[in-house]
């Protein structure tokens, strides 16, 4: 093979033309596939919403996922205040559109959570949140609301599924979460995640919930069972993360304004 | 050197100079994703086709890389086909590509993809190139899917997500082991699987680098 003379002005043009070349190649494919890639985060997000309120038909294709998902009305809610806010209030078009864990790193849409008071972990919060709704007529069936918090090794992101009482648990899934494979790794457990169905969130007085999750299991005998969910085995600190984020965000520094507002009709 | 065949750059990788059982490179990657038999394939699927396209594109531009520049080059040329595989794979296979999150994007510091770059490719032809760089995939593949054919089942009582031996926290019988499930548990199989492959094939032992010894005087009694 003939060796090509090396000078710098070679070299500079070979490592051009390469960059160039391959730079190309990296933006077509990029540009190319961006629709099929928002379509599918899209669609996971629309998954985890109905599989927490079970709602989730086994095996079932993208379009019943759609068909099924439109239902549900999106809004955005001030947490503050319990309040909807228009999807201009946070520059977008589409309340879909909306993140909010951008927004919670972000110092003008998110407020610092004392420390004393965060019991998920998360330090900032988002001030306004994405709820999913199912209304039937004017009556709100379910309420799908997004949680996230802290457990052994990662921040855990889910879905908390509520009755149309506000206060009944119809299901809750993580969606995203890094805890160790076999012992918090559990919390994606069927079995597991079933026994959330039917809890209550608070007590009579309606304000601090109520969840715990207890050793040794939950039967007829246990006191206050309402709120009691049975906590995964070898994992101590992923069980507790799990009821502290459902704690904190159903609690007065999350939804339970919206929650109230919402009980009483007047949002 | 002899003159090498197709066929030769294409098998030999598998057993004779297997990358992992071998030359022990890449094991980053089958430690991470072999937890799950579907998640292995497609990473071996896309360890494959960045090998054998970099080898391609490497050989197809040998002569010209300067010298001086040579591995940024070949980075470039590594680095621009993952981000595409990572691309293709967010766009077609969404589930599997979350699971394998970061390590997708890892493939870059995958050492058998810069090895072949460097070792086969800036002196071969594309065409043998790209069969290296299919043959060193397949070596790498049959590895981890070795690797995950045990840690799945073991772990999860589970093949391909179909349960075959049904856990005991799904009502079943089987009590998984978890160790199986996390990461040291792949040193212990591929350990096993090199000690396999070198009992099968003595000529792959390597030399000792150095001999004990004698002691010379008595220590602690």
């Amino acid at each position: 093979m003939a060796k090509v003379k090396e000078t710098v002005s070679r070299t500079l043009m070979v490592a051009l033309v390469l960059s160039i070349v391959f730079s190309v190649i990296v933006s077509t494919a990029a540009v190319l596939l961006r629709p099929a890639q928002i379509k599918n985060q899209n669609l996971d997000i629309k998954t985890n919403i109905l599989a927490a309120s079970g709602m989730l038909p086994e095996a079932a294709s993208a379009e019943q996922i759609e068909d099924i998902f439109t239902r549900f009305d999106v809004r955005l809610v001030d947490l503050d205040s319990g309040a909807f806010v228009e999807p201009e209030a946070v520059n977008v078009q589409d309340p879909m559109k909306y993140d909010m864990y951008k927004a919670a790193s972000n110092p003008d849409m998110s407020t610092k959570i004392p420390p004393k008071e965060d019991l998920a972990g998360i330090k900032r919060r988002p001030n306004v949140a994405k709820v999913y709704l199912l209304r039937e007529g004017d009556e709100v069936k379910r309420v799908v609301l997004p949680v996230h918090g802290y457990g052994l090794w990662s921040t855990l992101y889910g879905f908390v599924s509520l009755e149309g009482d506000l206060n009944t648990i119809e299901g809750l899934g993580f969606y995203a979460h890094a805890e160790t494979p076999g012992l918090g790794g559990e919390v994606d457990n069927p079995r597991w995640k079933s026994q959330w169905v039917g809890k209550q969130l608070y007590d009579e007085n309606k304000t601090e919930p109520q969840i715990r999750l207890v050793k040794g299991g939950v039967d007829a005998n246990t006191a206050n069972k309402q709120h009691k969910v049975d906590a995964l085995s070898g994992a101590t600190l992923t069980s507790r993360g799990v009821e502290h984020l459902v704690n904190y965000w159903m609690g007065d520094r999350g939804y339970a304004a919206f929650l109230k507002k919402l009980r009483e009709g007047e949002v | 050197m002899s003159e090498i065949t197709a066929k030769q750059v294409l098998f030999e990788p598998i057993f004779n100079n297997n990358p992992i059982g071998l030359q022990i490179l890449g094991i980053c990657s089958a430690l991470a994703v072999t937890t799950s038999m579907n998640v292995t394939i497609v990473m071996c699927l896309s360890v494959t086709a960045v090998t054998a396209f970099s080898n391609l594109a490497v050989s197809l531009v040998r002569a010209q890389i300067p010298n001086s520049i040579r591995i940024i080059a070949q980075m470039t040329i590594i680095a621009s086909l993952v981000i595409v595989v990572d691309q293709l794979l967010k766009a077609y296979a969404y589930e599997v590509s979350k699971q394998l999150s970061v390590f997708v994007g890892l493939i870059i510091t995958n050492c058998i993809v810069m090895g072949r770059a460097e070792g086969f490719a800036m002196k071969n032809g594309p065409w043998l190139s790209f069969l290296d760089g299919i043959g060193n995939g397949l070596g790498y593949s049959v590895m981890l899917l070795f690797v995950a054919f045990f840690r799945e089942l073991l772990g999860a009582g589970s093949l391909f997500g179909v349960t075959l031996m049904v856990p005991v926290s799904q009502g079943g019988w089987y009590v998984p082991n978890g160790l199986l499930l996390l990461p040291p548990s792949a040193f212990f199989i591929i350990g096993l699987a090199i000690w396999a492959l070198r009992a099968w094939k003595p000529e792959q032992v390597e030399e000792a680098d150095f001999k004990m010894s004698r002691h010379t005087h008595k220590e602690a009694f």
